[in-house]
């Protein structure tokens, strides 16, 4: 069974929608990626996840119960940490820490000790004077403690250093490897690249794309550079092949993914010495599409 | 670069972003003087019947306690000896508020580095929060004493008057200045202010008072703005007084503001525990760790207030019973210990009150909580929604409770030792004190049903509370009529010592807080959280 299912997912606040339609579905045991820029509504989608919003319209099922009436019960078996962390001022991070495990229903004491130790947490600290990123370890921290089966992360890096967002990474692996399932919402595009198993994309509050990156490749333009021994004949006007420059004996171009193979077999009979092929980035399909032309979404 | 570059900057900035908040004060500090100006005049327009009033409430030692001396039985001077307490403590409440809002809530906010890194200079924010604070000040005592004028009154009282409100404002503009440098967080800089706030009314209070000690209101910020005597002889030269000690603190809020860094405080926040103790494991343990602080501070001050106030209920007594025609009065009200109970139970109105704006305050913390983003964690986890609003709401109920027995304790026990039965007196002021619990449930009750329903005004909370507190004050002066003083859930307390007690108000004021509290809870269980 999936541990997240929702469709149809809709909200509105005033005038302005938030959701519109939202499906996407998170399977147990995976990491799923839930990508899209700023204001494309994934906050609110955590929000109901969590039965702190209720949506207008439109199901969502989490951990086989309903978000908003089950809220309680869900709630001791997910932890969550929210995009901008604020602490109690006159509380240290570890009485947060503490606080929050034992409301959760419990925390694993030699875990914490670990991930404090890892994340180079002084938990001696009041609340008001950690810095963005130690607050954000802070509530990493308390929410990776717990025995939980779901872990709802809203931009979780966000204000951590490359080394601890290195850490990050390789703990909430190590989450995976231990059965956990993952909700990562994020506008980090390596960060999704390098973790997720599963991606959904949204904008303007409905998923545009989700499936394995994988997947989503395929629907892309691989690069290449080539250089080549003979005349570039034919390349250009070769089908699914894109923005050809060539300079002197090199090429540069793009590439259809599902059109590889002729592209190749052509290149071989110019003659190749050295070639260079790099894999769509996630940042590349973002852009596609995010880039505000309705025409070519339509396609 | 220049230490006050973007001081113009930042003032437009507070402007703009206090427009609504300042506005309000400057209106309710203006038209206060005049209204109490028309009803003086209207009450007592001969001379003779102003002058028994000043004889006989003017040397009151108990009276001297809120309010300070009387120099002159003039209709300005009536009007600036009841106000230049109450209109130098709103004040003082308003420049504290507002330079720290703009100083260190900005630095705990973080957004003072956004600034900082632009064209600002190290001196502007401080700069700027001071010339709003005074500015505002200065606009508010400019139109009071513009509309005492208006009202007749002598010009050069009038402007006396003005001054002393301004000056009180420079004072604790400054002193807030400094406070904001010395603490990290804004509520410990708040609250520091006003602690100095409520020292300065004790000392005032007690110097008022009693005899021997009248130097203790020459070292109180609130004493000065009284010993300019508006409206007397005015004693031009006291004004120096505020002046210069405002100016030493804000030279002292300078230095050390170069000597620390932006978000630091010179006082250093000491490390804490590494693991919280067992016991802090439920949202009620949450809160009281969050309201303790305030909560012994507000304990402190009903206990101080009561003794000074449980103390000079005799002195009260006895200034009426030295006239002949006012001890007959007396002796119609149920003789001096009539007289006394009145006072007392005059006094836990007061009392009520101020508790009342602990209820509002401990309740409208679950909006900041919620606001500031510390709610959604929690309710995050398996924290039931009614729990954690609950947690605080136990504050805003049980905390007046609180507050009301430690005063009428206070009270008992100071005006017992001084009538020699301290059984008798404390039995009556605890239950004068209990009696006003209804009513001050109901604002709590109001604060919370905001907050579930339409968490967005919840600062009507405190529009209610001031609309309230001015119908008691006003209310009979301005001989309003029944059902609009009905309004105030105050007007159906009974009045305890001395009265007699009915229990259909005070059940209905029960009633109607209930069922307030419950609306809070219903509303904020199908909202929006955030």
């Amino acid at each position: 069974m999936d541990a997240i299912s929702i469709t149809g997912l809709a909200k509105s606040y005033g005038t302005t929608l938030a959701l519109d339609g939202l499906d996407m579905s998170v399977a147990t045991g995976e990491i799923h990626g839930f990508l899209g820029p700023n204001g494309a509504g994934k906050t609110t989608t955590l929000r109901i996840l969590l039965g702190l919003a209720r949506a207008d319209r439109g199901t969502a099922v989490l951990l086989g119960g309903d978000p908003w009436a089950d809220a309680v019960d869900l709630h001791g078996r997910l932890a969550y940490v929210p995009g901008e962390v604020q602490l109690w001022p006159t509380l240290t991070g570890g009485e947060a820490i503490d606080l929050l495990g034992r409301l959760r229903g419990g925390l694993d004491e030699g875990k914490r000790r670990k991930l404090v130790e890892r994340f180079q947490l002084d938990q001696t600290k009041k609340g008001n004077t950690y810095s963005t990123g130690n607050r954000q370890k802070v509530a990493l921290v308390a929410a990776l403690c717990s025995d939980v089966e779901l872990l709802i992360l809203d931009e979780p890096t966000l204000g951590l250093d490359p080394l601890m967002e290195a850490l990050f990474r390789e703990v909430i692996s190590e989450e995976r490897a231990a059965g956990k399932t993952v909700l990562l919402a994020s506008h980090i595009l390596a960060e999704v690249e390098a973790l997720c198993d599963r991606v959904t994309i949204i904008r303007a509050g409905r998923a545009i794309e989700s499936g394995t990156l994988a997947d989503l490749r395929h629907l892309t333009r691989t690069s290449m550079t080539a250089h080549l021994t003979g005349p570039p004949d034919g390349l250009s006007s070769l089908p699914g092949v894109h923005d050809l420059i060539v300079d002197d004996q090199v090429a540069h171009f793009q590439v259809d993914t599902d059109k590889i193979d002729k592209v190749l077999r052509h290149l071989v009979d110019i003659g190749v010495h050295d070639l260079e092929s790099r894999p769509p980035t996630l940042e590349e399909l973002f852009l596609r599409h995010y880039r505000d032309d309705p025409a070519e979404l339509a396609q | 670069m220049n230490l006050f570059a973007g001081t113009g900057s930042l003032i437009r900035l507070a402007l703009r972003r206090d427009r609504i908040r300042l506005a309000i004060w400057i209106l309710l500090l203006a038209v206060l003087p005049v209204i109490t100006a028309a009803s003086f005049a209207e009450l007592y327009p001969e001379a003779a019947a102003r002058e028994q009033i000043a004889a006989t409430l003017g040397s009151s030692p108990a009276i001297g306690v809120l309010l300070g001396p009387l120099y002159s039985s003039s209709i300005g001077g009536l009007t600036a000896w009841r106000l230049a307490v109450p209109a130098s403590l709103l004040i003082a409440l308003m420049t504290s508020f507002t330079v720290v809002r703009h100083t260190r809530a900005e630095e705990e906010a973080g957004r003072s580095d956004l600034l900082g890194a632009n064209v600002v200079g190290r001196r502007a924010p401080l700069t700027a929060a001071l010339v709003v604070a005074v500015g505002a000040s200065v606009v508010a005592a400019a139109v009071a004493a513009g509309g005492l004028v208006a009202a007749d009154l002598p010009v050069s009282g009038a402007l006396a008057f003005g001054a002393a409100m301004a000056a009180a404002g420079v004072v604790f503009s400054a002193v807030a200045a400094v406070a904001a440098q010395l603490w990290h967080g804004s509520s410990a800089a708040r609250g520091a202010a006003v602690g100095v706030l409520g020292i300065s009314f004790m000392l005032r209070a007690a110097g008022d008072s009693t005899s021997g000690v009248e130097w203790l209101s020459w070292i109180s910020p609130l004493g000065w703005s009284q010993r300019l005597r508006a409206f007397g002889d005015e004693r031009w030269w006291v004004l120096a007084i505020p002046l210069v000690v405002g100016l030493i603190l804000v030279a002292t809020a300078f230095v050390l503001s170069t000597r620390r860094d932006v978000g630091s405080g010179i006082l250093a926040t000491k490390p804490g525990p590494e693991a919280a103790a067992a016991s802090l494991r439920s949202p009620l343990a949450l809160a009281w760790r969050l309201h303790k602080g305030a909560l012994i501070g507000w304990i402190i001050g009903f206990v101080g207030l009561g003794t000074v106030m449980g103390t000079s209920a005799t002195t009260f007594a006895d200034l009426f019973a030295e006239s002949p025609e006012l001890a007959r009065l007396v002796e119609q009200l149920g003789g001096e210990e009539g007289l006394a109970d009145a006072y007392i139970s005059a006094m836990l109105g007061v009392f009520a009150i101020v508790a009342s704006a602990y209820g509002i305050q401990a309740a409208l913390r679950l909006r900041t909580e919620e606001t500031v983003g510390r709610a959604s964690p929690l309710l995050a986890t398996a924290v039931p929604r009614w729990r954690w609003e609950g947690s605080h709401l136990v504050f805003a109920l049980l905390g007046p409770v609180l507050l009301l027995l430690v005063g009428g304790l206070a009270i008992g026990v100071a005006y017992g030792i001084s009538i020699d039965d301290i059984g008798g007196t404390v039995v009556d002021t605890l239950g004068g004190a209990l009696v006003q619990l209804p009513a001050v449930w109901v604002l709590s009750g109001l604060a919370a049903a905001l907050f579930g329903v339409a968490p967005r005004f919840t600062l009507l909370a405190w529009g209610a509370l001031v609309v309230v507190f001015l119908l008691g004050q006003l209310g009979p002066i301005l001989q309003l009529d029944q059902w609009v003083l009905d309004m105030s859930p105050f007007t159906h307390v009974p009045q305890v010592p001395g009265g007699e007690v009915t229990a259909t108000p005070l059940l209905w004021l029960g009633a109607v807080a209930a069922g307030l509290t419950l609306i809070g809870f219903a509303g904020f269980a199908r909202r929006d959280v955030g």
